[in-house]
Protein backbone atom coordinates (compact mmCIF):
# COMPACT_ATOMS: atom_id res chain seq x y z
CA UNK A 1 0.00 0.00 0.00
CA UNK A 2 2.77 2.62 0.64
CA UNK A 3 4.56 2.52 -2.83
CA UNK A 4 0.85 3.08 -4.21
CA UNK A 5 0.45 6.02 -2.31
CA UNK A 6 4.18 7.19 -3.12
CA UNK A 7 3.16 6.29 -6.44
CA UNK A 8 0.69 9.24 -6.64
CA UNK A 9 2.29 11.44 -4.43
CA UNK A 10 5.33 11.72 -6.66
CA UNK A 11 3.08 12.36 -9.43
CA UNK A 12 2.03 15.01 -7.76
CA UNK A 13 5.55 16.17 -7.03
CA UNK A 14 6.56 15.59 -10.31
CA UNK A 15 3.58 17.73 -11.74
CA UNK A 16 5.11 20.72 -9.80
CA UNK A 17 8.48 19.93 -10.86
CA UNK A 18 7.57 20.20 -14.79
CA UNK A 19 6.08 23.65 -13.85
CA UNK A 20 9.40 24.52 -12.37
CA UNK A 21 11.11 23.02 -15.95
CA UNK A 22 8.64 25.15 -17.74
CA UNK A 23 9.51 28.10 -15.39
CA UNK A 24 13.27 27.31 -15.57
CA UNK A 25 12.84 27.13 -20.06
CA UNK A 26 11.03 30.08 -20.35
CA UNK A 27 13.23 32.24 -18.46
CA UNK A 28 16.24 30.80 -20.47
CA UNK A 29 13.96 32.29 -23.84
CA UNK A 30 13.38 35.85 -21.78
CA UNK A 31 16.43 36.64 -20.70
CA UNK A 32 19.16 37.39 -18.59
CA UNK A 33 17.46 38.64 -15.80
CA UNK A 34 14.66 36.03 -15.49
CA UNK A 35 16.91 33.68 -15.67
CA UNK A 36 19.24 35.00 -12.93
CA UNK A 37 15.88 34.78 -10.89
CA UNK A 38 14.89 31.21 -11.60
CA UNK A 39 18.57 30.27 -11.42
CA UNK A 40 19.05 32.00 -7.96
CA UNK A 41 15.91 30.11 -6.25
CA UNK A 42 17.44 26.72 -7.76
CA UNK A 43 20.18 27.03 -6.29
CA UNK A 44 19.58 28.54 -3.04
CA UNK A 45 19.01 25.75 -0.11
CA UNK A 46 15.73 25.51 -0.17
CA UNK A 47 15.59 24.92 -4.25
CA UNK A 48 18.51 22.86 -3.73
CA UNK A 49 16.30 20.59 -1.17
CA UNK A 50 12.84 20.89 -3.24
CA UNK A 51 15.04 20.23 -6.67
CA UNK A 52 16.43 16.85 -4.67
CA UNK A 53 12.47 15.64 -3.94
CA UNK A 54 11.80 16.21 -7.84
CA UNK A 55 14.39 14.34 -8.68
CA UNK A 56 13.85 11.77 -5.90
CA UNK A 57 9.83 11.40 -7.28
CA UNK A 58 11.08 11.22 -10.72
CA UNK A 59 13.41 8.25 -9.97
CA UNK A 60 10.39 6.27 -7.53
CA UNK A 61 7.89 6.84 -10.01
CA UNK A 62 9.64 5.92 -13.00
CA UNK A 63 11.25 2.40 -11.62
CA UNK A 64 7.68 1.96 -9.84
CA UNK A 65 5.81 2.66 -13.24
CA UNK A 66 8.00 0.07 -14.91
CA UNK A 67 6.84 -1.89 -11.80
CA UNK A 68 3.50 -1.78 -12.70
CA UNK A 69 4.36 -2.49 -15.94
CA UNK A 70 5.22 -6.04 -15.42
CA UNK A 71 2.39 -6.20 -13.12
CA UNK A 72 -0.24 -5.20 -16.56
CA UNK A 73 1.73 -8.05 -18.12
CA UNK A 74 0.79 -10.53 -15.33
CA UNK A 75 4.18 -11.37 -13.68
CA UNK A 76 5.11 -10.41 -10.04
CA UNK A 77 1.79 -11.11 -7.95
CA UNK A 78 3.20 -12.98 -5.79
CA UNK A 79 3.19 -11.50 -2.12
CA UNK A 80 6.46 -12.45 -1.45
CA UNK A 81 7.31 -10.85 -4.67
CA UNK A 82 5.66 -7.90 -4.54
CA UNK A 83 7.52 -7.20 -0.98
CA UNK A 84 10.52 -7.26 -2.41
CA UNK A 85 9.73 -5.29 -5.99
CA UNK A 86 8.64 -2.55 -3.58
CA UNK A 87 11.36 -2.75 -1.31
CA UNK A 88 14.22 -2.57 -4.51
CA UNK A 89 12.44 0.21 -6.21
CA UNK A 90 12.31 2.36 -2.76
CA UNK A 91 16.02 1.72 -2.79
CA UNK A 92 16.98 1.77 -6.56
CA UNK A 93 15.35 5.39 -6.10
CA UNK A 94 17.40 6.34 -3.27
CA UNK A 95 20.82 5.04 -4.91
CA UNK A 96 20.02 6.41 -8.36
CA UNK A 97 19.09 10.12 -7.45
CA UNK A 98 22.28 10.07 -4.75
CA UNK A 99 24.18 9.04 -8.40
CA UNK A 100 22.73 11.70 -9.86
CA UNK A 101 23.05 14.13 -7.63
CA UNK A 102 26.89 13.15 -7.12
CA UNK A 103 27.16 13.43 -10.92
CA UNK A 104 25.64 16.62 -11.01
CA UNK A 105 27.37 18.32 -8.38
CA UNK A 106 31.12 17.13 -9.12
CA UNK A 107 29.92 18.38 -12.40
CA UNK A 108 29.38 21.82 -11.03
CA UNK A 109 32.42 21.63 -9.64
CA UNK A 110 34.12 21.13 -12.93
CA UNK A 111 34.05 24.42 -14.19
CA UNK B 1 -15.65 9.14 -1.47
CA UNK B 2 -12.47 9.51 0.28
CA UNK B 3 -13.13 10.59 4.50
CA UNK B 4 -10.20 11.14 6.73
CA UNK B 5 -11.83 11.19 9.60
CA UNK B 6 -15.15 9.91 11.47
CA UNK B 7 -18.38 11.59 11.31
CA UNK B 8 -19.42 12.85 14.99
CA UNK B 9 -21.61 10.21 15.87
CA UNK B 10 -19.00 7.16 15.11
CA UNK B 11 -15.99 8.88 16.81
CA UNK B 12 -14.74 5.69 19.07
CA UNK B 13 -14.77 6.22 23.52
CA UNK B 14 -13.36 4.65 26.26
CA UNK B 15 -15.75 1.85 27.05
CA UNK B 16 -15.68 -0.39 30.22
CA UNK B 17 -13.38 -2.51 31.77
CA UNK B 18 -13.91 -6.25 32.47
CA UNK B 19 -11.03 -7.82 34.89
CA UNK B 20 -9.85 -11.35 34.85
CA UNK B 21 -11.39 -13.65 37.83
CA UNK B 22 -8.76 -13.61 41.09
CA UNK B 23 -6.17 -16.02 40.57
CA UNK B 24 -5.90 -15.84 37.06
CA UNK B 25 -2.46 -16.14 36.06
CA UNK B 26 -1.70 -15.74 32.56
CA UNK B 27 -3.71 -12.60 31.24
CA UNK B 28 -4.26 -11.04 27.72
CA UNK B 29 -6.05 -7.45 27.30
CA UNK B 30 -8.62 -7.65 24.31
CA UNK B 31 -9.94 -4.27 22.83
CA UNK B 32 -13.17 -4.58 21.13
CA UNK B 33 -14.83 -2.57 19.25
CA UNK B 34 -18.60 -2.12 20.62
CA UNK B 35 -21.59 -0.60 19.07
CA UNK B 36 -25.18 -0.35 19.88
CA UNK B 37 -27.56 1.04 17.18
CA UNK B 38 -30.31 1.45 19.78
CA UNK B 39 -28.68 3.30 22.47
CA UNK B 40 -28.32 6.30 20.91
CA UNK B 41 -24.15 6.48 22.01
CA UNK B 42 -21.08 6.57 20.06
CA UNK B 43 -18.89 3.76 19.76
CA UNK B 44 -16.38 2.33 22.63
CA UNK B 45 -13.61 0.08 22.86
CA UNK B 46 -14.41 -2.25 26.02
CA UNK B 47 -11.18 -3.69 27.48
CA UNK B 48 -11.65 -7.25 28.64
CA UNK B 49 -9.13 -9.29 30.76
CA UNK B 50 -8.72 -12.45 29.37
CA UNK B 51 -7.63 -15.99 31.46
CA UNK B 52 -5.83 -17.77 28.70
CA UNK B 53 -4.95 -20.69 31.33
CA UNK B 54 -8.88 -21.23 30.78
CA UNK B 55 -9.27 -20.32 26.70
CA UNK B 56 -8.04 -21.98 23.62
CA UNK B 57 -5.24 -20.46 21.57
CA UNK B 58 -7.45 -18.54 18.79
CA UNK B 59 -8.82 -15.12 18.88
CA UNK B 60 -12.28 -16.49 18.27
CA UNK B 61 -12.07 -18.55 21.11
CA UNK B 62 -11.13 -15.34 23.43
CA UNK B 63 -14.06 -14.14 22.10
CA UNK B 64 -16.57 -16.90 22.97
CA UNK B 65 -15.26 -17.24 26.51
CA UNK B 66 -16.00 -13.46 26.56
CA UNK B 67 -19.32 -13.73 25.64
CA UNK B 68 -20.11 -16.66 27.48
CA UNK B 69 -18.17 -15.57 30.40
CA UNK B 70 -17.88 -11.95 30.49
CA UNK B 71 -20.17 -9.92 29.02
CA UNK B 72 -23.34 -11.75 27.03
CA UNK B 73 -24.11 -8.31 25.01
CA UNK B 74 -21.13 -8.70 22.55
CA UNK B 75 -21.94 -9.22 19.41
CA UNK B 76 -20.29 -11.04 16.29
CA UNK B 77 -20.83 -13.45 13.65
CA UNK B 78 -19.03 -16.86 14.21
CA UNK B 79 -20.04 -19.94 12.27
CA UNK B 80 -17.18 -23.07 11.68
CA UNK B 81 -14.53 -22.46 14.05
CA UNK B 82 -12.10 -23.80 11.03
CA UNK B 83 -11.92 -21.24 8.54
CA UNK B 84 -14.00 -22.35 6.27
CA UNK B 85 -17.55 -20.25 6.79
CA UNK B 86 -16.04 -16.68 6.52
CA UNK B 87 -18.83 -15.56 9.18
CA UNK B 88 -15.83 -14.43 11.64
CA UNK B 89 -13.84 -11.62 9.35
CA UNK B 90 -12.67 -9.23 11.54
CA UNK B 91 -10.11 -6.54 11.89
CA UNK B 92 -7.29 -8.00 14.56
CA UNK B 93 -4.90 -5.73 15.35
CA UNK B 94 -4.71 -3.51 12.30
CA UNK B 95 -4.93 -6.25 9.69
CA UNK B 96 -8.13 -8.32 8.10
CA UNK B 97 -8.43 -11.66 9.20
CA UNK B 98 -10.76 -14.31 10.68
CA UNK B 99 -10.80 -14.65 14.31
CA UNK B 100 -11.14 -18.57 14.16
CA UNK B 101 -7.58 -18.84 12.42
CA UNK B 102 -5.65 -16.17 13.82
CA UNK B 103 -3.59 -17.19 16.57
CA UNK B 104 -3.63 -15.24 19.50
CA UNK B 105 0.38 -15.44 19.28
CA UNK B 106 0.20 -14.44 16.13
CA UNK B 107 -0.42 -10.54 17.63
CA UNK B 108 1.93 -8.78 19.49
CA UNK B 109 0.67 -6.92 22.23
CA UNK B 110 -3.38 -5.90 23.65
CA UNK B 111 -5.53 -7.88 20.94
CA UNK B 112 -7.29 -5.11 19.54
CA UNK B 113 -10.54 -6.14 17.61
CA UNK B 114 -13.04 -3.53 15.20
CA UNK B 115 -15.13 -4.65 12.84
CA UNK B 116 -14.13 -5.05 9.03
CA UNK B 117 -12.63 -1.41 7.91
CA UNK B 118 -15.01 1.02 5.97
CA UNK B 119 -18.42 -0.95 6.01
CA UNK B 120 -21.73 0.09 8.04
CA UNK B 121 -21.72 -1.55 11.24
CA UNK B 122 -24.90 -3.48 11.86
CA UNK B 123 -23.84 -4.00 15.81
CA UNK B 124 -20.66 -3.89 17.41
CA UNK B 125 -18.28 -6.83 15.18
CA UNK B 126 -20.68 -7.01 12.40
CA UNK B 127 -20.94 -5.05 10.07
CA UNK B 128 -23.51 -4.95 6.64
CA UNK B 129 -22.25 -6.82 3.78
CA UNK B 130 -25.37 -6.13 1.51
CA UNK B 131 -24.46 -4.90 -1.08
CA UNK B 132 -20.78 -6.97 -0.97
CA UNK B 133 -23.46 -9.82 -1.52
CA UNK B 134 -25.11 -7.57 -4.10
CA UNK B 135 -22.51 -7.12 -5.85
CA UNK B 136 -21.78 -11.06 -5.79
CA UNK B 137 -25.27 -11.21 -7.26
CA UNK B 138 -24.20 -9.16 -9.79
CA UNK B 139 -21.39 -11.19 -11.71
CA UNK B 140 -24.26 -14.09 -11.90
CA UNK B 141 -22.04 -16.62 -9.86
CA UNK B 142 -23.18 -19.37 -11.77
CA UNK B 143 -22.26 -21.79 -14.73
CA UNK B 144 -24.11 -20.27 -17.88
CA UNK B 145 -24.12 -22.51 -20.69
CA UNK B 146 -25.83 -22.14 -24.45
CA UNK B 147 -25.27 -25.99 -25.61
CA UNK B 148 -27.91 -28.21 -24.57
CA UNK B 149 -27.30 -30.27 -21.51
CA UNK B 150 -25.29 -33.64 -21.68
CA UNK B 151 -26.23 -37.17 -19.93
CA UNK B 152 -23.60 -36.33 -17.77
CA UNK B 153 -21.71 -34.06 -15.70
CA UNK B 154 -20.05 -31.34 -18.05
CA UNK B 155 -16.56 -32.56 -17.88
CA UNK B 156 -13.02 -30.81 -17.74
CA UNK B 157 -9.44 -31.72 -18.46
CA UNK B 158 -7.38 -32.16 -15.75
CA UNK B 159 -5.26 -28.91 -17.01
CA UNK B 160 -8.67 -26.62 -17.33
CA UNK B 161 -9.97 -27.78 -13.63
CA UNK B 162 -6.18 -26.65 -13.14
CA UNK B 163 -6.97 -22.69 -13.48
CA UNK B 164 -9.60 -22.86 -11.27
CA UNK B 165 -7.25 -23.54 -8.32
CA UNK B 166 -6.68 -19.89 -6.34
CA UNK B 167 -10.08 -18.87 -7.53
CA UNK B 168 -12.51 -22.23 -6.14
CA UNK B 169 -11.03 -21.87 -2.34
CA UNK B 170 -12.79 -18.07 -1.68
CA UNK B 171 -15.11 -18.55 0.97
CA UNK B 172 -16.29 -14.96 0.36
CA UNK B 173 -15.63 -13.58 3.96
CA UNK B 174 -14.22 -9.85 3.14
CA UNK B 175 -11.05 -9.33 3.92
CA UNK B 176 -9.63 -8.36 1.08
CA UNK B 177 -12.39 -6.26 -0.59
CA UNK B 178 -12.83 -4.20 3.12
CA UNK B 179 -8.90 -3.64 3.42
CA UNK B 180 -8.80 -2.49 -0.55
CA UNK B 181 -8.56 1.75 -0.25
CA UNK B 182 -10.14 1.60 -3.64
CA UNK B 183 -13.11 -0.49 -2.05
CA UNK B 184 -13.14 2.35 0.55
CA UNK B 185 -13.63 4.74 -1.45
CA UNK B 186 -16.14 4.00 -4.23
CA UNK B 187 -17.86 0.37 -3.24
CA UNK B 188 -20.69 1.86 -4.50
CA UNK B 189 -19.56 1.41 -8.24
CA UNK B 190 -16.41 -0.78 -7.69
CA UNK B 191 -17.05 -4.43 -7.44
CA UNK B 192 -13.69 -5.31 -5.29
CA UNK B 193 -11.34 -8.22 -4.90
CA UNK B 194 -13.32 -10.90 -3.86
CA UNK B 195 -16.55 -10.34 -6.10
CA UNK B 196 -13.50 -9.53 -9.26
CA UNK B 197 -11.84 -12.87 -8.34
CA UNK B 198 -15.41 -15.00 -8.03
CA UNK B 199 -15.78 -12.99 -11.71
CA UNK B 200 -12.88 -14.46 -13.04
CA UNK B 201 -13.67 -17.91 -11.41
CA UNK B 202 -15.90 -17.76 -13.89
CA UNK B 203 -14.44 -16.60 -16.52
CA UNK B 204 -11.63 -18.75 -16.02
CA UNK B 205 -14.07 -21.73 -16.27
CA UNK B 206 -13.70 -23.89 -19.24
CA UNK B 207 -17.14 -25.06 -18.63
CA UNK B 208 -19.34 -21.42 -18.70
CA UNK B 209 -20.02 -20.34 -22.34
CA UNK B 210 -20.90 -16.76 -21.51
CA UNK B 211 -17.24 -15.47 -21.07
CA UNK B 212 -17.54 -12.67 -23.35
CA UNK B 213 -21.06 -11.39 -22.06
CA UNK B 214 -19.03 -12.10 -18.57
CA UNK B 215 -16.31 -9.55 -19.90
CA UNK B 216 -18.79 -7.20 -21.05
CA UNK B 217 -20.39 -6.73 -18.05
CA UNK B 218 -17.19 -6.06 -16.41
CA UNK B 219 -15.61 -3.57 -19.28
CA UNK B 220 -16.32 -0.15 -17.00
CA UNK B 221 -14.05 2.64 -15.42
CA UNK B 222 -15.36 1.59 -12.06
CA UNK B 223 -16.65 -2.04 -11.65
CA UNK B 224 -12.86 -3.45 -12.53
CA UNK B 225 -10.97 -0.38 -13.40
CA UNK B 226 -10.73 1.06 -10.28
CA UNK B 227 -8.36 -1.34 -9.18
CA UNK B 228 -4.73 0.00 -9.06
CA UNK B 229 -2.91 -2.93 -7.61
CA UNK B 230 -2.50 -1.86 -4.49
CA UNK B 231 -2.14 -5.72 -2.98
CA UNK B 232 -3.67 -5.27 -0.18
CA UNK B 233 -5.99 -7.91 -1.25
CA UNK B 234 -3.47 -10.64 -1.71
CA UNK B 235 -2.04 -9.66 1.92
CA UNK B 236 -4.89 -9.63 3.42
CA UNK B 237 -6.33 -13.36 2.13
CA UNK B 238 -6.78 -15.57 5.08
CA UNK B 239 -7.20 -18.37 2.80
CA UNK B 240 -3.59 -17.19 0.95
CA UNK B 241 -5.23 -16.05 -2.87
CA UNK B 242 -4.31 -13.78 -5.19
CA UNK B 243 -7.15 -11.02 -6.09
CA UNK B 244 -4.39 -9.39 -7.55
CA UNK B 245 -3.77 -11.43 -9.93
CA UNK B 246 -6.87 -12.82 -10.97
CA UNK B 247 -7.80 -8.97 -11.10
CA UNK B 248 -5.16 -8.66 -13.69
CA UNK B 249 -5.78 -11.82 -15.84
CA UNK B 250 -9.03 -10.28 -16.51
CA UNK B 251 -7.61 -6.90 -17.51
CA UNK B 252 -5.45 -9.10 -19.67
CA UNK B 253 -8.58 -10.62 -21.46
CA UNK B 254 -10.07 -7.43 -22.18
CA UNK B 255 -7.21 -6.23 -23.93
CA UNK B 256 -6.37 -9.51 -26.11
CA UNK B 257 -9.85 -9.24 -27.30
CA UNK B 258 -9.83 -6.04 -28.05
CA UNK B 259 -6.61 -7.09 -30.39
Amino acid sequence: MATSILHRASGVALGAGALWLAWWLIAAATGYEAFECVQGFSTSPIGMILLFGVTLALMFHLLNGIRHLVWDLGHGFEVKTATTSGWTVIILALVLTVVAWGFGLSMMGAY
Amino acid sequence: MVEFTLPKNSKVGKGKSYKAPEGAKRVRKFQVYRWNPDDGQNPRMDTYDVDLDKCGPMVLDALIKIKNEMDSTLTFRRSCREGICGSCAMNINGKNGLACTTGMDEVKGDVKITPLPHMEVVKDLVPDLTNFYAQYASIEPWLKTESPAPDRERLQTEDDRRKMDGLYECILCACCSTSCPSYWWNQDRYLGPAILLQAYRWIADSRDEHTGERLDNLEDPFRLYRCHTIMNCAHACPKGLNPAKAIAEIKKLMVERRA
